[in-house]
């Protein structure tokens, strides 16, 4: 009876808990007084941005009582097969943040609103055609590219004032031969163990394309018939050269932190183990968060090449849902939410530069402080980068750039087997998203 | 028993090399605490050290300040409570049935099982989704946790089964004999003996549950709902950027559970183990 008694009580508990567990029913986006209500995932994580994301949607919603939107913190981490999954079961946000390297799959399969025609002229003519290009796939726009962040270098201001090298600027930046120069000058003053360069190269697929066309390589190219073609020409040798001869030859840049992430090298940097970390333009939060105190640091431009400093970049993007049934107060809403002055706010919340010209003509992003002046130099020379755009992207990348880069960079591979690995293979699977 | 005695020189070997492997595992859980202690400053160390020269609490006020990680331990607790007492209730007949009647059809269905746990779960996600929805159980912690009870039921069925084996069928035999009835077989005989067996397989879905991750993160959409795992992720940004001690600390949380668990019953799991692991 005992037993019995203990099933009873299990039933009951489980009935309870699934009572408690118990949906209260979806809001969607259709309010039954009549309000609009829409959903915004945000993918904003430092707290300054969040706080700025979840500011901005207050005061929309205290100015705009028939459109409500809800925020929603959503993630970097896994947000491309989370939203997938929300596609397919048509329930996705209405407004969706992401990066523009993620959206052609979503585009070309019919999950994203064509923006055109949704966007006041405003916003359209505020931010430069070389951004809108990040995001236009075939003939439609499929996101507002927002927020961008270029490869600097981070330096240690006391070590290039001690070695006595030139310190460039982005009217005159180094060029990549004079960065290697730099680098030896440096290393030696440093002594023994110690490196000019450290080189972050965990992911080192978008580093050396990115930066590659700087140095006027492009890697991806169109055929006039508008398919994808990978070339691989001398341009595209200079970035992956340099770092290997800095590697091998010069032993100027540490063989160890190759493997490593961008945080990975901070403690490096702050010890003054290395001189230089290029890293992405928001990693100054943490440089500002973590380092000792004392810490003397400046931020430069990335080396410049045949290319001058542009480099490739793939901004943070605001889309519709094309299954949302509010397309129009959802654009509405993106308009708000990017006014420049607004823009302002998320890119400080970030610690990363508006694709916006107003907003990157305010002045509280060209202060001397923490770099901000040098990056918002640098972001107007900005381009898309060269790849995401193709599709068969994502699989060339894992399957094919990822290990022939990182074999390279670790010296298992030579410089012609990694441009067959990169322009044969890499063709063999773009052939494949490509057929007729 | 002679042979398992051993000479001091190989006893204190055995010693040393369980002592290299709980320092081993116990590694990156040290490691954790003392990240989740350090100031901003500490974690950015070229040397690092093992106890924070500035212990702070900082983190912790940071972590809960910047994301609801009470609620979400709330919904994490919830839905792992709620699959680990759906999967043992609806493990234990099954296992009973698999393990006292062999038969082709179980034969059948335990190949089954070891089967299902062959598919990658991304594969059936998308489908899943679907069926939730239909059912109006998306962004809902009942759905979740039927995806929970689904998703450990082929392993604790499999664990369940081993501990049924165990049980003599003498006992149950016996009590027949004496009048009980098969009901009456079960609860008071077969039950209670399966008690360690069936704490053990709840620990073993409720720990599943608790760490979860992506199906918590496709299936909850509204901020109210989000389990613990989810919320933790919050503190990344694009390619792996972290807020190291924010998250340290919120991580360092997330663990306690299911430590606070396996301490509270440890005794009881080691005991369902041995009996699983002994055939009659």
């Amino acid at each position: 009876m005992r037993g019995a008694r203990l099933l009873t009580a299990a039933a009951a508990a489980l009935a309870l808990l699934l009572t408690g567990c118990s949906t209260t029913g979806d809001r969607g986006t259709d309010g039954t007084d009549g309000v609009v209500r829409l959903r915004f995932q945000s993918l904003a994580w430092q707290p300054e941005s969040v706080d700025a994301n979840k500011e901005l949607v207050r005061e929309w919603n205290a100015a705009h009582p028939r459109i409500q939107v809800d925020y929603v913190q959503g993630s970097w981490d896994s947000v491309h097969d989370q939203l997938l999954t929300s596609f397919e079961g048509g329930e996705a946000p209405d407004l969706i943040h992401d990066a523009s390297d993620d959206l052609a799959d979503f585009a070309y399969g019919g999950y994203l609103a064509d923006l055109r025609g949704l966007l006041p002229a405003r916003l359209r003519a505020d931010v430069p055609e070389r951004s809108w290009r990040t995001t236009t796939f075939g003939d439609g726009i499929y996101g507002v590219p927002f927020l961008q962040e270029p490869r600097m270098i981070m330096a240690n201001r006391s070590l290039l004032k001690d070695a006595g090298v030139r310190v460039p600027t982005a009217e005159h930046p180094w060029t990549w031969p004079e960065f290697r120069q730099v680098a030896k000058d440096l290393t030696a003053a440093m002594g023994e163990g110690r490196y000019a360069v450290a080189w972050p190269l965990k992911e080192p697929v978008s580093v050396s394309l990115n930066l590659g066309l700087s140095a006027g390589g492009r890697l991806f190219h169109r055929d006039p018939d508008g398919r994808a073609v990978l070339r691989f020409e001398e341009g595209d040798a200079v970035v992956p050269g340099t770092v290997r001869a800095m590697v091998d030859t010069d032993r100027t840049a540490s063989r160890a932190t190759l493997g490593s992430g961008g945080s990975d090298t901070l403690p490096g940097f702050f010890g003054g183990k290395y001189a230089m970390v290029p890293l992405g333009f928001s990693y100054r939060q943490q440089i500002v968060r973590q380092a000792p105190k004392g810490f003397d640091w400046t931020v430069l431009p990335a080396p410049a090449g045949a290319g001058g400093l542009t480099q490739g970049v793939s901004p943070q993007t605001l889309s519709i849902a094309e299954d949302s049934p509010h397309k129009k107060e959802a654009a509405q809403f993106l308009d708000f939410f990017l006014q420049p002055r607004n823009t302002v706010r998320l890119a400080r919340g970030d610690w990363m530069l508006p694709t916006s010209t107003a907003a990157l003509a305010d002045p509280a992003l060209h202060t001397a402080a923490y770099g901000w002046a040098t990056g918002a130099a640098v972001a107007r020379q900005l381009s898309p980068a060269p790849a995401p755009s193709v599709r068969g992207y994502p699989e060339w990348k894992d399957k094919v750039a990822t290990p022939a880069f990182q074999e390279y960079y670790s010296g298992a591979i030579d410089a012609a087997e990694l441009r067959k690995r990169l322009v044969v293979d890499g063709n063999r699977v773009l052939a494949r998203y490509q057929r007729r | 028993m002679s042979a398992f005695r051993t000479s001091g020189p190989a006893r204190f070997g055995q010693y040393l090399a369980l002592v290299a492997y709980l320092v081993f595992l116990a590694f990156p859980f040290l490691w954790l605490i003392s990240t989740a202690f350090k100031p901003a400053v500490e974690l950015g160390s070229p040397h690092p050290t093992w106890i924070p020269r500035a212990p702070t609490l900082d983190n912790f006020r940071q972590a809960f300040d910047e994301q609801p990680l009470l609620r979400a331990a709330g919904n994490s607790l919830l839905a792992a409570l709620a699959a680990a007492l759906v999967a043992v209730l609806v493990a234990t007949p099954m296992a009973y049935v698999l393990a006292r009647h062999r038969s082709r059809l179980t034969a059948a269905a335990t190949g089954w099982v070891v089967v299902s746990q062959a598919f990658p779960f991304v594969l059936l996600i998308i489908p899943l989704f679907l069926v939730l929805k239909n059912l109006h159980l998306v962004n809902s912690l009942a759905g979740l946790t039927a995806v929970y009870v689904v998703w450990s039921l082929p392993f604790a069925l499999w664990m369940l089964t081993g501990y049924v084996r165990a049980v003599p069928v003498e006992l149950e035999e016996a009590a027949a004999v004496d009048g009980a009835g098969r009901l009456r077989v079960l609860v008071s005989v077969t039950a209670p003996l399966l008690g360690p067996g069936i704490v053990a397989t709840a620990l073993f879905a409720f720990i599943t549950a608790w760490n979860e991750f992506f199906f918590a993160l496709v299936l909850l959409k509204t901020p109210e709902k989000q389990t613990l795992p989810v919320v933790l992720t919050h503190f990344l940004g694009a390619e792996g950027v972290a807020d190291l001690g924010p998250l340290a600390a919120a991580a360092f949380l997330a663990t306690l559970p299911s430590l606070v668990v396996f301490a509270v019953i440890q005794r009881r799991i080691t005991g369902g183990m041995l009996a699983g692991a002994v055939k009659s």
